[in-house]
Order: structure tokens, then sequence, then C-alpha cells
């Protein structure tokens, strides 16, 4: 059971909300779409579940073209970000209601909806209303109710922001295990690229209604097609600034330059963007051929127990991912480490060119 | 927590309170004051303790416009909801067409109450009248002066119109507050029209529905302008309500005592009928969810 989008363009009122995507999920994956806001992620999804129709293009299941299928004929389910429940029905009465329409006799039913509710952790609230719930459990009843018809796409649009921080990484774990033994299509919407990077499976980056770059999403991740898919992929995004390559140097600006490395040297000279991850930058050197910077700080942006240091020189501004709290005055001078040999080059047009080549992570 | 006594705070009530006086509490104590008294003239007056309201109670003019005014309000409310939750589902939901429909369902409720009696009135005159001569012209002796049947269908017709659009709009508003979500939902559920509508719009009305029904009431309740205009309580007075038994008791005869003990009574039965139809509805909507609770 797979599902295939073939060029499909969605147009509403002359704006173009997904723009020729081409895209094959096979059975049993896990498939995060991601991207920001209004980047085409829920239409996409419509679109996937039959709730509207493409403009242009085909959507096939199995090979079979059922563009024109309404989602009724089509086997999916889908969770939203609003805690969808019948609000006058228990949880129970909630989790069978897609399987009422099966006929299935009671025994089956029941025991149907026992076992999603004992996977999602709900078995004790069967008797609840869902406005009795905390939000979590609301929104494990919607999933619950998404999983317990065996749908064969099983669409989820950032099911989890509106829950608070722990209960998303809890829920999130338990997701990614509950479609390991499945044979179905899963597909995750979100934002943030760190939840990406957590689901694992394969990613999807759009932006502006375009699909980017498709693959398992550790790969999309170290080998972003351009400078888009890769500020997408990063939080904060990629810093990116300008140099040049000459025969044996490379140049930010008449300040900033250092040798060729092992790394960098099948480049060609010429003009490039140097993109480098904000948490590649240290304080401290972590490698010799580390380029000692000189900068000032903007603003230095806790988030949690993380810093996000902004700072600038004369010519580019960064951004540093410090690990741990750290405080700095507006204005103080601070030397930053600059790895040479962690940057990404791309070309003036953004494609990439090189990446930096892997390191075994200790 | 150390709290800061303050007697500011009584300047700030104050102006609440002298409007409240001045417009419901004073009023309604002189009305409780003329209650109690039998009154002749300025100067002339006597005490009479619970008389006028135990001759109100077994007064059988007042007690067949009661009668009249509980089998209206019911009818009234029995059409008006079901009906305006019917309107509110097939209005457009965007575009111009919703602020069209959204116009032209508000229009009746812009008409002041007397000029709705005016229209109604020479609506059903049957020489003149559109709906008068129509239904003449069908063969059928339509007369609201000499038939109570026709009057009280009348009447009834012309409340419909007027307050139907009422319901409706708040039906129509607590329908948009529905999240797409949840239609989207159903459809993915392969829910029926009916299913849809009796597990996720009639419960997202619930409350609008109960405002609603409780607005209707206590305005059905008090009708007084419409029939007076285009029926004048009669033939007879089959359609009499309550207000203008009232009127004609106060202002007609001047019984000033009688009428002051009736509007008390009045009063305290919309008082208590509203209190209790709130109560109940919420009484029920947390049964449902004690209940389900209770064994958990």
């Amino acid at each position: 059971m797979s599902l295939t989008l073939q060029n499909v363009s969605r147009v509403v009122d002359g704006e173009t909300w997904i723009s020729d995507v081409d895209l094959t999920l096979e059975p049993g994956s896990f498939n995060v779409l991601l991207g920001r806001t209004l980047s085409g992620k829920t239409t996409l999804m419509r679109l996937m579940a039959g709730l509207d129709r493409p403009t242009k293009g085909k959507v096939l299941m199995n090979g079979v073209d059922v563009t024109g299928v309404s989602v009724r004929e089509r086997n999916i389910s889908m969770v939203y970000q609003q805690f969808i429940n019948y609000p006058n029905l228990t949880v129970y009465e909630n989790i069978a209601s897609p399987l009422r329409l099966a006929k299935l006799d009671k025994g089956t039913l029941d025991r149907r909806v026992r076992e999603t509710a004992e996977m999602l952790g709900i078995e004790s609230m069967l008797d609840r209303l869902p406005l009795e719930l905390s939000g979590g459990q609301q929104q494990r009843t919607a999933m619950a109710r998404a999983l317990v018809k065996d749908a064969q796409v099983v669409l989820f649009d950032e099911p989890l922001v509106n829950l608070d921080y722990k209960l998303r990484e809890g829920l999130r774990d338990e997701l990614r295990n509950l479609f390991k033994a499945r044979n179905c299509i899963a597909v995750y919407a979100t934002t943030e690229p760190n939840e990406a990077l957590a689901l694992g499976g394969n990613t999807a980056v759009l932006h502006e209604g375009r699909l980017l770059q498709m693959g398992p999403t550790a790969q999309v991740y170290h080998k972003p097609r351009d400078i888009i898919t890769a500020e997408m992929f990063s939080e904060p995004p990629i810093n990116v600034v300008p140099g040049e390559v000459t025969e044996n140097e490379v140049t930010f600006d008449q300040d900033v330059h250092f040798q060729l490395n092992n790394d960098l040297k099948m480049l060609k000279p010429g003009h490039y963007q140097f993109g480098v991850r904000a948490s590649h930058i240290g304080l401290v050197p972590h490698s010799d051929d580390d380029l000692e910077l000189p900068v000032k700080v903007d603003l230095a942006e806790l988030s949690g127990s993380e810093t996000f240091l902004h700072v600038r020189n004369p010519h580019f501004e960064l951004v540093l991912h410090l690990s741990g709290v750290h405080e700095y005055e507006v204005d103080q001078e601070i030397k930053i480490y600059f790895p040479t040999h962690k940057l990404y080059a791309f070309d003036t047009q953004g494609s990439l060119v090189h990446s930096p080549a892997r390191l075994v992570e200790a | 927590m150390n709290k800061i006594e303050s007697n500011k705070g009584w300047l700030f009530v104050l102006p609440v309170f002298i409007v409240v006086a001045f417009s419901a509490v004073i009023p309604l104590m002189t009305v409780v004051n003329y209650s109690v008294q039998d009154v002749f003239d300025a100067n002339t007056r006597f005490f009479t303790g619970t008389e006028w309201y135990r001759t109100m109670l077994n007064d059988p003019q007042l007690q067949g416009a009661l009668i009249r005014q509980f089998i209206f309000s019911f009818t009234i409310l029995a059409i008006e909801v079901p009906l305006g939750i019917m309107v509110a589902l097939m209005m457009p939901k965007k575009g111009w067409q919703a602020s069209l429909s959204l116009v032209l369902v508000s229009l009746p409720l812009l008409i002041p109450l007397n000029v709705v009696g005016t229209i109604w009135q020479i609506f059903t005159r049957t020489d003149i009248g559109l709906m008068g001569w129509g239904v003449r012209e069908l063969g059928y002796a339509y007369n609201i002066s000499r038939n109570s049947g026709d009057a009280w269908a009348t009447i009834i017709l012309m409340d419909v119109w007027h307050w139907t659009p009422l319901i409706a709009l708040l039906c129509y508003s607590g329908l948009r507050a529905i999240p797409e979500a949840y239609y989207q939902a159903a459809r993915i559920d392969r829910a029926s029209r009916w299913a849809v509508f009796r597990y996720i719009q009639l419960p997202k009305l619930t409350n609008v529905l109960v405002i609603g029904v409780l607005i209707r009431f206590m305005d059905s309740f008090m009708i007084y302008a419409e029939p007076f205009v285009l029926t004048g309580g009669g033939p007879g007075s089959s359609t009499t309500f309550l207000s203008q038994a009232l009127t004609a008791m106060a202002i007609g005869q001047f019984d000033l005592g009688p009428a002051a003990a009736f509007s008390i009574i009045y009063f305290l039965i919309i008082l208590a009928v509203s209190f209790v139809f709130y109560t109940t509805i919420m009484h029920m909507q947390k049964d449902k969810t004690t209940q389900k609770t209770g064994d958990s």
C-alpha cells in the first residue's frame, strides 16, 4: 500500500498553495513533513486524505488513481492540532465511533477499543467525557480514534503543539513506537526541526508550497540540497556567510580568512556561501584548525537551559547555540571559535556544493 | 499577604447602585406598596394585606390569560427553536451570500414591536392584505376578528416570523464557532449528516440554545404590543395575554391595588419558570459529567 503524489498542485483563488509536488510514501514508513507555518503542510495532507482535490496532478494509492475519490471512500485517519473528539460521547464511544460503521460484532469491537486504549494508556478513562480529560489525554483519545480502524494512511497535523513540553516528548516517543509494528503510512507535520530529528523515518522539507527535499531524515539533515532546506532544517537556522575561495585560502573578508583544509580543498576558486550550524561554533577551540574570531554580543537569548548567542563582526552576523545558561552584556567583546572543517559550501545560487565529512561522533 | 483596606471602592459602585435603585428597586417597591393597599385617591387609602393577592389568584379572567400565556409561550418555543436551528444550518457559511443572508434574516428583528403589529394587521386584512386576501381567495373564510382559531394562528405566525431570526442568529454564531477540523474528522469517520448534527453541532449549540430559549421565553411571556395592535386581545378575550389583561386592569379600570398584586405574581412566575429551566439544564449537563466520573 503506497501513496504517490504525481506533480500535484493546488491553487486557491489564484494563489498557489501547493506547487508541483512529487512524492511517494512507502507502506510501513514514518514520514515527517517539515516546514514553517503556511508552507503547505496541512494543504498537502488534505490532498493526501482526499479532503481536497488537487488543481493539477494525480494521487495514486498502490498505483491506482484515486484523485477524485472522496475521503469517505478512502481508508485514512487524521489527528489534528486541536483535540477533536465528539464532545458528548465517552472516550469509549469516541474510540469506537470509526468502527461502528464497519458493523463489527460486539466482542471484536470491544476488544479493539480496549486494545487501542491500552496502547495509548487511556484504558482507565474509557467512561469519561473528553472535556473531563487533560489536554494530553484528549489528544490520546483522538489518536486512539485514528489508530483503531487500521487505516492505510494516518495523518498527524501538528498533533503535539498544543501540549506542554514534557507531555510532547513522551507522546512523541510513544508515537514512534506505535508505528514500528504497523504497515500503514504515517505522515506527521511539524514546524520544528528537532521534532523531525527525534521522530526519524523520512523527512520531506516544504517551503512556500514546494517540496525542497525528501529522504531519510538524517540524510536530509546532513546533506541539505540547498540553503533554504538547510535553514528550514535547523533551529536556530544555519549561519550563512558569503566568502571567496582562492588558490589556498578561504576569505570571508579582509580580516577573516583561513587556509583551505583537507575538507574544503576540492572547492574550485570562486564565490561561495558558507553555512555553519549554530551548534558547531564554540566559545573554546575544539580542534586545531578552528578559526578564532573576535565579535561583539548582540543578544543572549535563553531557551530553557540553552543559550542562543547572537554576535556580529563588522561584516556578518552569527548565531551560536550553546548548552547551558550564559549571560552576556550587549556589545561585550568575546572570542568565538569557528570550525573550519564543519562548513557547508553552497554556490551563489544556493545549491549545496560541499558538505562536511561526517566525523565519527564520540 | 497584607490586604489594603479602602472604602474608596464603594464610590465606584455608587453610580450603578443609584441607577439600579431608580430603574428597578424603587419602581418594584412602589408596586409592592400598591399591592397591599386599596387606593381611592391621592389621600385616601387603606391597608388590605394579602387580599388583592387572593382575589387575583382566584380571578377567572386572569387565570384564563395565564393559561393562554403558557400555551402561547410554549407553542412559539416549540416552533421557533427547531426552525431557528434549521435556518441557521441552511445559511451560507462564507462570502457575500453569508452577509446577505445575515442581513435578510435579521430584518424582522429591527422592526419596532408595534410596527410589527401594524404590518401584520394590514397583511391579514381580507380586502387589501396579501395574506388575508390570498387565504380568502383559496376558499377559506379567514377572519381574525371573528374566529379565535384564526387569530391564534396569525399571532403565532407573526411571532415566529418576528423572533425565529433571533434563534437562527444565535445558532449561526454557535455553528461558526465549531472548528472546521470537527467536520473534517467527521467526514474521515464517514459520519452521516445526521450524526454530524447529533454528535457535533447540537452538543456545541447547547449553550447558545439555553440562552436563546430563556430570552424567548421571558420575551414571549411579556408580549404586549403586537397582539394589542393586531387583534386587540379578541375576538372576545381569546388572545388576551397577561400583560394586556394587566394593562386593562391598571390603566383601563384604574384598579391599582389588584393590578399591582398581579404584577408581582406575574413577575414571580417569570422568575420561577426561568430559574427552574436554567437550573434543570445546568444540572442535566453536570449530571452527564459527574455520573461518568463517579465510577472511574
